[in-house]
């Protein structure tokens, strides 16, 4: 096994004649999870394309580690209600399983959902299903694609909790996108700051006892589970102007956490 | 011929099935056999409209079969083949939505195809045959290139049904899972475009999309797999054309129209039923 899963190095992607991500560096090791946060447009989903080699890069490289199976959980899915299909056959469709069938259903626990029509599934429990189609291909690498929108807080923190477990147990790498800019899973190892270019990266913080997690969510997650999920603090010592170019404010360079800055050579003009 | 007579006995009361209407019902099976699945496809992928614009565009084929001295089946083929892929194309840069660039291909393919063709009015085609459907005129060659069509096209059905069904549900996962996505969505649209050139014989540019989607739709109640869905449509296509053919024997109505009508009916039943899945 290589030390890399995915190493890319100033990726650029243009599209339309307008540049969507900008000499952007990515590197995902097994066992390790990376999470993309970024207002919208900030190429999150262009990025993780460009590693599932579903668009082109313009410029810069992008290496995968030689075989590399990717495990894709897309962020939605729209079946016709006119398809007749179960749960069993959606994750049939993925080709025959590389692992045990009923291990990943007892896992991600839809094991009760097999024969039940897909389109009958819950935010949830299709989150869930799609989980479990990316791991039957038992993957080395994860990417899951903003995979707690539309659960409610205890499944958010539910399926935190799972993709930290199948970590531990697999030890495949993660990429993980977050549809919020602050909370990210809290067993992320590299947090990944995006707005075209890498605005900042570095390690959540722990939110145990942060008050400003518990007047988000009150006590009653924090009571009953381990809190899946941590603050991340951005330290920019950039703006962004309305199009998406960078300011540098003076006297901001505070890198308290992580490192944060511009690796990038991006152009500073306003 | 008098000896003949005399050894087979023929009891003059005995209905016997005129030779045109075996073959009609020969060609409508094969027809609705290929249409089952490739219509449930339409039906999943929402492709009832890129089924009509196919369709139109057979017209159009019809009139450079005759400029360029074609084959005709072999002319409307190739029309719908073109359009085909003239629209993955497009479908790949698009700046248009895809309803609006089918409405424009649709009604321009179709406009294009009926002024051609009264160019040649002079008796050379008979364009109510192409627009509805001459299914009682078949004529032995068309029934066998008609079997060979449709068999060869659900041959391909099933041995790409798993791509197929994979596309159809994520076409990205699809794609990460290693399907190669782009050939097997042209694939099937060149399948479809086959089956619309061979179903133009039964019910004529206008109403094929009704052959293809009223079946499946029908199908949907009475299915709890996607492989049940395809072949109880294809069943209900089948009754469907010989409902409508028994009507059009019995009541002289209009073939095409008949078979439509008669796979109406059979949807309407269904509805009757509660949803299963």
């Amino acid at each position: 096994m290589s030390e890399f899963l995915i190493r890319a190095r100033a990726l650029s992607v243009t599209r339309n004649g307008r540049q969507i991500l900008r000499k952007a560096d990515l590197d995902i090791a097994p066992g390790k999870i990376v999470t993309l946060i970024g207002p919208n447009g900030a190429g999150k989903t262009t990025l993780v394309r460009a590693v599932l080699g579903l668009i082109q890069v313009s410029e810069g490289s992008l290496e995968k580690a030689p075989g590399l199976r990717i495990g894709y959980m897309p962020q939605k899915l729209h079946i016709d209600a006119s398809l007749p299909l179960t749960v069993g056959r959606f994750l049939a469709l993925g080709g025959p399983p590389r692992v045990n069938l009923s291990e990943i259903l007892q896992l991600t626990g839809i094991d009760k959902l097999v024969d039940m029509p897909i389109q009958s599934l819950s935010g949830g429990e299709t989150q869930r299903v799609l989980l479990a189609r990316a791991l039957l291909r038992d993957p080395q690498l994860l990417v899951l694609d903003e995979p707690v929108q539309g659960v409610d807080v205890a499944g958010q923190s539910a399926l935190y909790a799972l993709i930290n477990e199948i970590r531990n147990q697999r030890q495949c790498g993660v990429l993980l996108v977050s549809h919020d800019l602050h909370l990210v899973m809290a067993t992320t190892d590299t947090v990944i700051c995006l707005n075209q270019h890498v605005c900042c990266h570095g390690h959540p913080e722990q939110v145990t006892n942060d008050p400003a997690y518990l007047a988000l969510f009150g006590d009653a997650v924090g009571a009953l589970v381990a809190p899946q999920v941590a603050i991340y603090t951005h330290h920019h010592d950039h703006q962004h102007d309305a199009h998406g170019n960078v300011i540098t404010l003076k006297g901001a360079h505070d890198h308290t956490a992580g490192n944060c800055g511009d690796s990038s050579g991006h152009d500073h003009h306003a | 011929m008098i000896t003949l007579r005399a050894t087979v006995a023929i009891p003059p009361d005995t209905i016997t099935m005129p030779d045109f209407l075996l073959l009609a019902l020969l060609a409508g099976i094969a027809v609705a056999l290929v249409a089952g699945p490739l219509g449930s496809f339409a039906v999943w992928r929402r492709m009832a409209y890129f089924g009509d614009t196919l369709a139109h565009s057979a017209l159009l084929g019809v009139t450079f079969g005759l400029l360029l001295d074609l084959n005709l089946n072999l002319a409307i083929a190739l029309g719908c083949l073109l359009l085909a892929l003239i629209l993955v194309a497009l479908q790949h840069n698009r700046f248009l939505a895809t309803d609006t660039l089918l409405g424009i291909l649709s009604h321009s393919t179709l406009a294009l195809g009926l002024v051609c063709v009264s160019a040649f009015s002079e008796s050379r085609i008979d364009l109510l045959a192409y627009l509805f459907g001459d299914i009682l005129s078949v004529s032995r060659g068309d029934v066998i290139s008609i079997w060979m069509i449709s068999l060869a096209v659900l041959g391909a059905l099933i041995w790409l049904w798993r791509p197929l069904l994979a596309i159809t549900v994520h076409e990205e996962l699809a794609q990460v899972e290693g399907v190669p996505v782009t050939r097997v969505r042209t694939a099937l649209m060149l399948l479809m475009a086959l089956v619309i050139a061979i179903a133009m014989k039964v019910v004529g540019v206008l109403l094929i999309t009704a052959l293809l989607i009223i079946p499946a739709a029908a199908s949907r109640r009475l299915s709890r797999t996607p492989e049940q869905m395809a072949v109880i449509a294809s069943l209900l296509g089948i009754t469907a054309v010989l409902a409508g053919l028994g009507a059009s024997y019995l009541w002289d109505s209009p073939a095409g129209p008949a078979i439509v009508l008669s796979a109406t009916s059979l949807f309407g039943l269904t509805l009757l039923k509660k949803q299963q899945v």
